[in-house]
């Protein structure tokens, strides 16, 4: 292997990654390098949303994204949403509207649904569902997460 | 109840019967849940599988030594390495650890390596040289139990055959309708990966394994067997799980992992990649189902005949048990007098087939129901009237001869099902927004074609294990100054037992604070996460020990106040005189007391079948009935689910936003396996392991879901609850299939339906 070195803007702050193979995907590196483990991987085609960060402010898959390829960019995970203990609006309105079971496929989907707020602040039931279709849950059937998300709208939409 | 606004419910208490979040939840909002993946330890290695490329064929030679000669390779394994039983299986142990001699299906373990990273796993598995003489492989389950082919296995082609013989054999018509339908093999596509971390005790006397499984004390009774330890020295943690539904109940990468951190003498990680799962773990049984219904002008059936022949693939696993539920609940929720049943589950060269949520009662249902459609068509009333007139109800019989006991609300579910209201939504959606279209935005179907159709499913599924099987529970409850502690084995896969479990805590004990010890093995048994078990069993178990701790603190206080211990209550977080006045809270009349109580639940014993089938093999029974309604371009074979209406027999909802929860999701893969989901095999090859090729149900493809919850507290079960999570599952696929023969007047005998089955045939 070889030895390369980079660093990379993960949620604010500069992270160097030693040791690396340059073939590791920014999922790998952000889980096994960084030991930033919220982001999951659970199909490695960019099919499942499990693995979705924010790069320069965009929702993509890390699992289909070079690591060493992201060196320069803004990186935000699920883990730079909010601190540890202290949920904000979307993760706590999972929480409380059932949205979770297993939970593998939620920080994917929490990362998903707090770039559709931030886009949209009152998407329709149809918008929720195309925007977040990205992102597979197999235990929920997503009536749950989409209670979810149109009750964070909801509470934005009295709260301004 | 409406599905929607159930949380708004949500109390603080937190007791039976509230809408109360799950304790893990934040940790898993916030990404900092531990799954079993996400473990890691010191010094580790990385595990990996080497996996057949042939369905069938001889090992010739395995020579190892390329895989040896990678540099930051330590350890190689691979038949001959395994010290004690060569073979593992959930009720006969017939798989082996690694191939030996033989490989049987696409994917079966032949080695395993442990190596530095994931990269220089890759590199020595293919540095392994194996070869074989490929063979042809069986593939069709009728030859394997036809005697046409020789053994691929040294047990035979046949893993069970079982009848089933009641009544007057002699019976026909006057009306008789059938048919023969078929599924295809479904995956429980479960999102966390199989994945576990093994550390090896000092000298390699034990191990400790960290695991997503289902069942912690099954898999370490058969990984000591494999690693000729005693179980004592092989001690189970569970790791975080990520979705299971039957998928984890058998022995994956258990031995490998265990195997290669006791010769490595380091911790060892594995991970499967998602086309290794596809092959690594077992699948919904793909099956045949013929069936012939005998009823009389009225509709009212006199006797059923039916033929099952469900494909196990290479190794049994629960194919047995799996045919039985399949054969025993050929009659769905309907009185049926006389029957003669045929089963067989048959060993081929297909991946290996075991549990998933249903067990059996899928295959079983997706028929009967198909067959009270067409009963319905033949009598001249519509499917609502059919199912009413044959409605089961408590105290009838199985056609195994067993009674009903359960409360069997199952003319009320259909009726309350076909009471929801139907969709608003018009024929091909609001608004002209194409994304509502069967097909959605790509835009080809045409709204003008759309046809929109009404189907049924009603199903009855038995709960806990059967034929004979004592699947009990154990837990343990510490009450201390105020807080319990609850100890229990019971595995959570995200069904939210550890909800539950503070919540009877809570409700009897009287206490706010509950702590959940770690799930391990150094508790009893809790029996497997399957059959809708956990809250009915391990429910009971928390619920038996703190009813023991009660009894104790009632008898504390009784004491310090000069009281009958008979006369005290829990009241809130207080006890309470029933007689008199005192109140003391239950944290105060705890301070400084230690009272630990451990309680084990089994539910009543259960029977096998005789040779007839004849038997009170199973424990208990819910049903549910489901509408669906369903939008389809019949020109293009495309389907869109507009909307499930369903009544559900639950008992008691101890939690109703997770019995929705369980629903809904129940429902969704019903829908993936009516519409989507189907591992295509050629040859005893797979063409479609990955989240690319096999479609799973996306935010798009659900529908709207309505539900209502038939609350009729069984007086079997501890709490009144009946398990939830299965029923759900098995009613969707037969209701969505109906559907779409209702808005296109043909016959469809298959799942997944595929657009050529809807398009390119007349359309009636």
């Amino acid at each position: 292997m070889s030895s390369e070195m980079y660093s990379l803007h993960v949620n604010g702050e500069l992270r160097e990654v030693r040791d690396a193979w340059v073939g590791e995907s920014l999922l790998f590196v952000l889980r096994e390098r960084l030991g930033l483990l919220g982001s999951k991987g659970a199909c490695e085609q960019g099919e499942c949303g499990s693995c979705s960060v924010l790069v320069d402010g965009e929702l993509l898959c890390s699992c289909l994204v070079l690591a060493a390829g992201a060196v320069g960019q803004a990186i935000v995970t699920i883990e730079g949403v909010a601190p540890l203990g202290a949920p904000n609006d979307v993760q706590q309105a999972f929480v409380d509207c059932g949205a979770v079971q297993c939970g593998f496929c939620t920080p994917g989907l929490i990362m998903a649904a707090h770039a559709l707020l931030e886009r949209s602040a009152s998407p329709t039931e149809i918008e929720i569902r195309e925007e977040l279709s990205g992102n597979i849950c197999r235990c929920t059937g997503y009536g749950r997460i989409i209670e979810a998300v149109q009750s964070v709208a909801v509470a934005r939409r009295s709260a301004t | 109840m409406s599905a929607t606004g159930v949380a708004s419910e949500t109390t603080t208490r937190g007791g039976l019967g509230d809408n109360v979040v799950r304790p893990d939840g934040v940790a898993k909002v916030q990404g900092s849940f531990a799954f079993s993946g996400d473990l890691t330890a010191d010094g580790f290695l990385w595990g990996a599988t080497l996996r057949s490329p042939h369905p069938y064929a001889r090992i010739v030679r395995i020579d190892a030594s390329g895989a040896w000669a990678i540099d930051g390779v330590e350890c190689v394994l691979t038949a001959s390495d395994v010290p004690g039983r060569a073979t593992y299986g959930l009720i006969s142990h017939d798989q082996p650890v690694f191939a030996h001699e033989y490989v049987r299906f696409e994917g079966e373990p032949i080695a395993a390596v442990a190596a530095d990273h994931p990269e220089t796993c890759r590199r020595a598995l293919a540095a392994i040289v194996v070869e074989y003489e490929v063979l042809a492989p069986l593939t069709d389950a009728e030859r394997a139990i036809d005697g046409s082919h020789p053994p691929i296995h040294p047990d035979g082609n046949v893993l069970r055959h079982q009848r089933i013989v009641r009544g007057d054999q002699s019976i026909v018509g006057p009306i008789t309708v059938e048919g023969t339908y078929e599924l295809g093999m479904q995956d429980q596509a479960f999102l966390g990966l199989e994945a576990a971390l093994a550390l090896p005790d000092p000298g390699g006397e034990g191990v400790e394994l960290f695991v997503a499984t289902q069942w912690l004390h099954e898999d370490r009774k058969q990984i000591a067997a494999c690693l000729d330890l005693p179980e004592e020295k092989v001690r189970l943690t569970l790791g975080g799980v990520g979705g299971a539904f039957g998928a984890r109940e058998d022995i994956s990468l258990q031995v490998h992992c265990c195997l290669l951190a006791l010769r490595s003498g380091r911790p060892v990680r594995m991970a499967y990649s998602r086309q290794e799962s596809f092959r690594g773990h077992v699948h919904r049984h793909p099956g045949k189902v013929w069936m012939r219904h005998h009823a009389d002008a009225s509709g009212h059936i006199r006797r059923i005949e039916a033929r099952f022949v469900l494909d196990g693939g290479a190794y049994a696993s629960t194919s047995s048990a799996v045919l039985v539920n399949a054969i025993t609940h050929t009659q769905g929720p309907y009185k049926c007098d006389n029957a003669t049943v045929d089963g067989w589950a048959a060993r081929t060269n297909n991946l290996p087939c075991g549990a998933m949520r249903g067990f059996g009662v899928v295959q079983a249902c997706f028929a009967h129901e198909a067959q009270m459609d067409k009963l319905a068509a033949a009598v001249g009333i519509d499917p609502v009237e059919i199912r009413l007139r044959n409605a089961m109800e408590t105290g009838d019989h199985l056609i195994t001869g067993q009674v009903i006991e359960s409360v069997a609300p199952v003319a009320r579910a259909i009726r309350e099902t076909a009471a929801l209201p139907l969709p608003d939504e018009p024929v091909g959606g609001h608004d002209g927004d194409p994304m509502r279209l069967p097909g959605g935005a790509g835009l080809t179907a045409d709204r003008g074609h759309i046809r929109r159709g009404i189907g049924w499913g009603v199903s009855i599924k038995n709960l806990m294990y059967s034929e004979g099987f004592d699947d009990y529970s154990t837990a343990r409850v510490r009450l201390a100054d105020g807080v319990a502690s609850v100890k229990f084995a019971t595995v959570e896969v995200g069904q939210g037992f550890v909800t539950i479990a503070g919540q009877i805590a809570r409700s009897v004990l009287g206490v706010d604070d509950v702590v959940l010890e770690t799930i391990d093995t150094k508790i009893g048994s809790a029996g497997s996460t399957s059959a809708s078990r956990q809250t009915w069993m391990s429910g009971g178990a928390i619920d038996g020990a703190c009813r023991l701790v009660r009894e104790r603190l009632f008898e504390n206080v009784a004491a310090a106040h000069d009281l009958d211990a008979v006369q005290l209550a829990i009241d809130g977080t207080d006890v309470v005189d029933t007689l008199g006045t005192l109140r003391v809270a239950v944290a105060e009349a705890t301070a400084g007391v230690v009272i630990d109580e451990t309680f084990e639940y089994h539910h009543r014993p259960t029977e096998d079948l005789d040779e007839n089938g004849q038997g009170n093999c199973h424990t208990a029974f819910a049903f549910v009935a489901q509408r669906a309604v369903v939008d389809v371009d019949p020109e293009l074979g495309l389907v869109k689910v507009v909307q499930i209406a369903t009544a559900q027999d639950v008992g008691r909802a101890l939690n109703p936003m997770s019995v929705v929860g369980q629903i809904e999701g129940g429902i969704a893969q019903g829908l993936g396996l009516a519409v989507m989901e189907e591992i295509v095999q050629v040859d005893g090859h797979v063409r479609n392991a990955s989240f690319t090729d096999y479609l799973l149900p996306t935010f798009l493809d659900m529908p709207d879901v309505v539900i209502s919850l038939i609350e009729e507290p069984d007086p079997m079960a501890p709490m009144g609850a009946k398990g939830v999570g299965e029923p759900p599952c098995i009613a969707a696929t037969p209701a969505i299939v109906a559907a779409i023969r209702d808005a296109i007047g043909k016959d469809i005998s298959r799942v997944p339906v595929r657009p050529g089955d809807i398009c390119l045939t007349e359309v009636g």
